[in-house]
């Protein structure tokens, strides 16, 4: 099967990386493009190779060459989109995938921004088409939640998905209950070991997670809702005496992503939690419950960042587009 | 609708199918039996059992519920009861004594379906927010909840951050 990647950022690295190192999974690269250049090659193009040449000259192939021109091409079978993206719009991630599908090419995606935006929209071009829009590395990074939600869960009524969804948070809280320090410190911590971005903004208020928490409402429901339908809080404003409180109560807390239709919520908030729930999980770990009516609660617990982490969501994407679509030898 | 949790002490023969016939009324009332104690008195010539129940009911039904007790030939020696109270905790973070915490307590109180009924402030230097572990007593699930709602209302005209417990398991 002949894929296309977008972007090479720590996450397209991760994939490429994996790609030459599992040449027996059969999958081909054919064309990849940066911020700056591409290279598009029906025969097929040596990932270690495209490696070594980005870290040389910062570049993946020819200047000048760009992703609308891998695009153009049609030289793939699956557009793998991994283009820093602007997390709201979606662009310019949204874009290249109307492009792609329209195209009738199956496209695989780790940018939240398209999927929480347009989520109805892509999937109706995808099956008009008769192709897969896969997105597993949208949410919760290595965790194969998106899956478990259609095909491991397949027949069942969702009544509520709960889950942490932003490992940022995750650990300034865990550094808080644990240390007693305060957020500032616990997020300067998170920023020295690379765990929060220079502007945190975006993970600490809440933002990351209550877009997450959207793809995984669409995918269990198909409602349509958008990032402005969550009630957001984020931790900024949460104290150590706070923690301390809870601790008394042997409870903890922790940023908590909640859907439910059945009762009207749809929210991230920091909650209250006894320290034996399930999805009290420690440092940058993510985990998602899914409340079922046959299979009761399911709890998925993983790591929800890194660059093969999330590699590995993506090829699980595209082994899956593989045993359904494509007939392999 | 008030639910009690109602303690009784029974005494019955005891012989086969006792029991169950004392039991059986409960279901039928919409009564939840929380606990079934045997209390077999020491001496064993006795050809008595007393039991000792701990149930849930609606108010207005305990009398009833006491009357067909009663029908199966059971005695019932003792009864107590009291209101059964959900208990709720959530933290508030912020200028708490300067939003007037006084106040905030009243507008729960004064609901007269709900009260605080215990309040723990920690409050670092003078110029940071404090905060507050709250619990709250009701009646009922539903006069927590109109009583949690309340809360927010005052929070969120207070500018005040409310954690609230994640309710365990939906149904």
């Amino acid at each position: 099967m002949r894929i296309a990647v977008l972007g090479l950022g720590a996450v397209g690295k991760g994939l490429l990386r994996m790609l030459a190192a599992k040449p027996e999974l059969g999958l081909v690269l054919t064309a990849v493009a940066d911020s700056s250049s591409a290279c598009i090659e029906p025969g097929g193009i040596d990932p270690a190779a495209v490696l070594d040449r980005k870290s040389a000259t910062n570049r993946c192939g020819t200047q000048g060459l760009t992703a609308e021109q891998v695009l153009d091409s049609g030289a793939f079978d699956v557009l793998v989109e991994l283009t820093p993206t602007n997390a709201v719009t979606g662009e310019p991630a949204l874009t290249h995938m109307r492009r792609a599908l329209a195209l009738g090419r199956h496209v695989v995606t780790s940018n939240k921004g398209p999927i929480a935006a347009a989520h109805a929209e892509l999937q109706e071009i995808a099956a008009g088409q008769g192709v897969a829009l896969r997105y597993e590395a949208t949410v919760g990074g290595a965790i194969p939640v998106i899956h478990a939600i259609r095909d491991g869960l397949a027949g069942n009524r969702f009544h509520a998905i709960t889950g942490v969804l932003n490992g940022t948070c995750n650990y300034i809280l865990t550094r808080m209950d644990e240390e007693g320090l305060t957020y500032d410190q616990a997020l300067a911590e998170a920023r020295e070991l690379g765990y929060a971005e220079a502007d945190p903004t975006y993970d600490v208020r809440g933002i990351d997670a209550a877009i997450k928490l959207v793809i995984l409402a669409n995918t269990c429901w198909n409602l349509g809702v958008v990032l402005d339908d969550v009630a957001i809080t984020g931790i900024d404003g949460l104290t150590v005496d706070a923690l301390r409180l809870a601790a008394a109560q042997d409870c903890t807390i922790r940023l908590i992503g909640e859907a439910s239709p059945d009762r009207g919520i749809l929210r991230v908030a920091p909650r209250v939690l006894p320290r034996s729930h399930p999805l009290v999980i420690e440092g940058t770990l993510n985990a998602v419950m899914l409340s079922t009516d046959m299979a009761g609660e399911c709890t998925l617990i993983g790591k929800g960042a890194g660059s093969v982490e999330t590699a590995s969501a993506i090829i699980g994407d595209l082994l899956a587009i593989r045993d359904r679509y494509v007939e392999c030898g | 609708m008030v639910p009690l949790q109602v303690s009784m002490k029974l005494e019955m023969k005891d012989s086969p199918g006792q029991l169950v016939a004392a039991l059986t009324p409960i279901s039928e009332f919409g009564g939840n039996i929380i606990a079934v104690i045997h209390q077999r008195e020491p001496d064993a010539s006795s050809d008595t059992l007393g039991v000792q129940i701990v149930l849930e009911i609606e108010q207005d039904r305990l009398d009833a519920l006491v009357a067909a007790i009663k029908r199966q030939g059971v005695s019932i020696l003792r009864i107590g009861e009291e209101r059964l109270l959900y208990r709720q905790s959530v933290i508030m973070i912020g200028h708490l004594i300067h939003t007037d915490i006084g106040d905030t307590i009243d507008r729960i109180d004064s609901t007269g379906f709900a009260e605080v009924a215990e309040l723990n402030v920690q409050m670092p230097a003078i110029t940071e927010p404090s905060t507050a572990l709250i619990t709250i007593k009701a009646t009922t699930r539903s006069e927590m909840e109109r009583a949690l709602d309340l809360l927010r209302g005052v929070a969120a005209e207070k500018g005040l951050l409310i954690v609230e417990p994640l309710a365990e398991g939906e149904r």
